[in-house]
């Protein structure tokens, strides 16, 4: 005979006999969802409503095995349309060539360069959450890191789209790659193009692999869920397909459990799991900082004004963070709201965080940006110092007596509001604690980094040294639906994520919860003891006969 | 470690039996009762948790993972051949003056070599998680136990194998109990 449980309410509660009951919280203007706590001596709780283990498989699972909202498909619909508008674009590009896109002899760099860099720095903010913040400990990142680093990967499938489609011919974009060719021709390894190429394609292949071994035991959660409700009831469930005997659970144990690569919980499988996760994480680190840095030497090691500066890197790597951060809360924010329960999950102090730190990357971006300004008076180049003045700064209205002006006055002045000062409202709390303002200014960063790297790339082309490299450029409706096509490819695929693959890491929620310290002895308060190892056992439950 | 099996035990119904699982309440009950398993000398047991329970591997005795060490030498060797790789592409195969620059000059070659050596760390992380955890096995004896699938929501639960040297039917129950386990239960093979 074995013994009882101990707590018969748990006992219940684990069985989920006993449904979680609904706590409504009531709204506090200052502490907002109870998270915005100012004492450095309080820990502000991760997850909110006292939610046990189980509660947190049962919402994090339910994204997956509920319906969602009926918003779900029309929205689907309409996104998943979008993304076949990039199909299109690429098709009809591939068959008439690269004459359909606005670029031309002087701007032979446009819009195609423009969306790469603005792509893959999205996906920074991704690996900065999973990697940065887990080397330093932060646990608040658990509840976004696995929504962060799926929109890393999006981020560079759109990004890859762009090198692929843009060298004219791409049925030779295969050359490439250091491949044996039957011409016996190698690529040059001193080219920081070739180097983009290795930067990004091991930047993607590394986000995978992190993403993936992250959704192991999540993976293997779903499957337990499934095989539990088969093996509870064998011939009920959904059906794959109405006329179809397969049930969507069968499906679910089948392909969760491929993918759980037989997962068992086993700590000591978790042991060398957490060191490889670390190793990850400890490596994925230089590597984020590392790919927008190759991707600027694509600028930095040209000899053309504007581009050729030494503070590239790092002002492209804050301003990839920053653009990363912008489209993490602009895809965050609308999710909480549509999904039941994810405020509990993200909670305020998640987005204000966030919003600091775009408000930290996005002053070092002003920051570079002064810093151009003024190392092109500096360096006493005329054309650096035109560069900066006639291409990109000074408005008509401004113009001398000349009138000369900067042709693409207004796109830099849209990056340098959207930048710039839109993020300076989150040295108020009242901004950066809410929902709509965060979004607000997430929307403007999103726009703004894309301006950035048009003004980067566009303006510092469209007039270079001699009159003769003068031309401007204007985007064919093909160039914007190819770009719109990306959007819709991005926000596709996110949508098809947060349906079918777990979206939080669960396991690394459940470990937050103060409920998972091994040294909480469940008396109710909820606190840490603050215990050291190796003290005298407690009396375990002590229902035991 | 004794990898034999030194006696086959069979449940009433006939069954090889692969071990013996009790369950625990709280991850506090898990890691007491791992640390009195680690000192009644069990070697072939483990410890099943929703998560990692902070410092199991010390309460469980376990030895210092080596996939450090190996992701180290791979990752290292990756970024030798990463060089070796760009050197003889642009010294020996296909030879090209850039920039008036020494053909094999390493400073160039960095920005792959590092990624080389990401690209083999990465890789060796993962697969040597994979290899010292021997997975992918999508089938094992506990996957086939209802309580026990409910480890992978909320519950935490301690397995003695049978073929550990130290393991009795009535006295590794016993301990269990002792431990503060409950639903003490056979696993069949």
């Amino acid at each position: 005979m074995s013994a009882l449980h101990p707590d018969e309410l748990t006992a219940r509660r684990l069985a989920g006999d006993e449904p979680p009951a609904d706590r409504a919280r009531k709204f506090d203007p200052v502490t907002k969802d109870g998270t915005i706590i100012d004492d450095p001596s309080v820990r502000a709780p991760l997850v909110l409503g006292d939610r046990s283990i189980g509660d947190v498989t049962r919402i994090i699972c339910g994204y997956v095995e509920q319906k969602p909202g009926s918003w779900w498909l029309p929205a689907f619909g309409v996104v998943s349309h979008v993304a076949a508008l990039a199909g299109i674009m690429i098709l009809y590009l591939a068959i008439t060539g690269v004459g359909v896109w606005g670029l031309n002899n002087q701007v032979d760099w446009a819009w195609d360069i423009t969306n790469f860099v603005f792509w893959i720095g999205i996906g920074h903010a991704g690996t900065l959450i999973s990697a940065i913040l887990c080397l330093l400990k932060q646990k608040w990142r658990t509840s976004i890191n696995r929504a962060a680093e799926a929109m890393t990967i999006f981020a560079v499938i759109c990004a890859a789209t762009y090198p692929g489609i843009h060298v004219g011919r791409m049925w030779m974009a295969w050359m490439m790659f250091p491949i044996p060719n039957a011409n016996a021709i190698w690529p040059n390894f001193r080219s920081p193009l070739l180097w983009d190429l290795f930067a990004v394609s091991t930047y993607g292949t590394v986000s995978l692999l992190f993403w993936y071994m992250g959704m192991i035991p999540d993976f293997a959660t779903l499957r337990d869920r499934a095989v539990l409700r088969l093996m509870k009831n064998p011939d009920g469930g959904p059906r794959v397909l109405p006329f179809l005997a397969v049930r969507v659970d069968t499906l679910r144990a089948y392909i969760y459990g491929a993918l759980s690569v037989g997962w068992r919980f086993s700590s000591r499988h978790w042991q060398h799991y957490e060191k490889a996760y670390l190793i990850l994480a400890g490596i994925s680190t230089p590597l984020v900082l590392s790919v927008h840095s190759i991707v600027s030497f694509d600028f930095a090691t040209s000899v053309l004004p504007g581009w050729h500066a030494t503070i590239f890197p790092p002002y492209f790597v804050a301003g990839a963070i920053f653009g990363g951060f912008a489209m993490v809360l602009l895809l965050m924010i609308p999710a909480r709201e549509l999904y039941p329960n994810m405020k509990d999950l993200i909670t305020v102090r998640h987005l204000e965080n966030m919003a600091k730190i775009i408000l930290v990357t996005g002053s070092m971006v002003g920051f570079a940006y002064a810093m151009e300004f003024f190392i092109a008076w500096y360096s006493g180049s005329k054309y650096e110092a035109d560069v900066f003045v006639y291409n990109r700064l000074m408005p008509p209205f401004f113009a001398g007596e000349d009138g000369k002006y900067a042709p693409y006055w207004w796109a830099y002045w849209s990056m340098i509001f959207c930048n710039v000062i839109s993020p300076q409202v989150f040295w108020f709390k009242a901004f950066r604690t809410s929902a709509f303002w965060i979004f607000v200014v997430s929307f403007l960063v999103t726009i703004g980094m894309w301006f950035e790297r048009f003004v980067i790339i566009v303006t510092s082309l469209h007039q270079a040294f001699v009159p003769g490299e003068w031309g401007m450029f204007f985007p064919t409706p093909v160039d914007i639906l190819t770009f719109t096509g990306t959007v819709g490819i991005f926000v596709t695929l996110f949508m098809l994520f947060l349906r079918f693959l777990p979206a939080f890491a669960m396991s690394e929620i459940k470990n937050c919860l103060p409920s998972a310290s091994p040294h909480h002895h469940g008396d109710g308060n909820g606190h840490d003891h603050g215990h050291d190892h190796g003290h005298k056992p407690a009396p375990a439950g002590g229902g035991h006969h | 470690m004794a990898r034999a099996r030194t006696k086959i035990y069979k449940t009433s119904a006939g069954e090889v039996v692969y071990g013996m699982m009790a369950e625990f309440a709280t991850p506090a009950d898990t890691f007491h009762a791992a640390e009195k398993m680690r000192d009644a000398g069990y070697t072939r047991w483990d410890v099943y948790a929703p998560f990692a329970i902070h410092g199991i591997d010390e309460a469980m005795g376990l030895k210092t993972s080596r996939v450090p060490l190996l992701c180290g030498i791979l990752g290292l060797s990756g970024a030798g051949l990463g060089y070796l790789f760009q050197w003889w592409v642009s010294h020996q195969a296909y030879p090209m003056v850039v920039q008036g620059k020494p053909y094999g000059a390493w400073q160039p070659f960095m920005p792959i070599i590092f990624e080389f050596g990401v690209i083999f760390t990465s890789f060796t992380a993962l697969l040597s998680m994979m290899a010292f955890n021997r997975l992918p096995m999508w089938h094992h004896p506990l996957l086939k136990k209802e309580r026990f699938l409910r480890t992978s929501d909320d519950r935490f639960v301690i397995c003695v194998e049978s073929a550990d040297s130290k393991f009795d039917p009535d006295g590794t129950r016993k301990l269990l109990e002792k431990c503060g386990g409950y639903n003490v239960d056979l696993v069949e093979d």
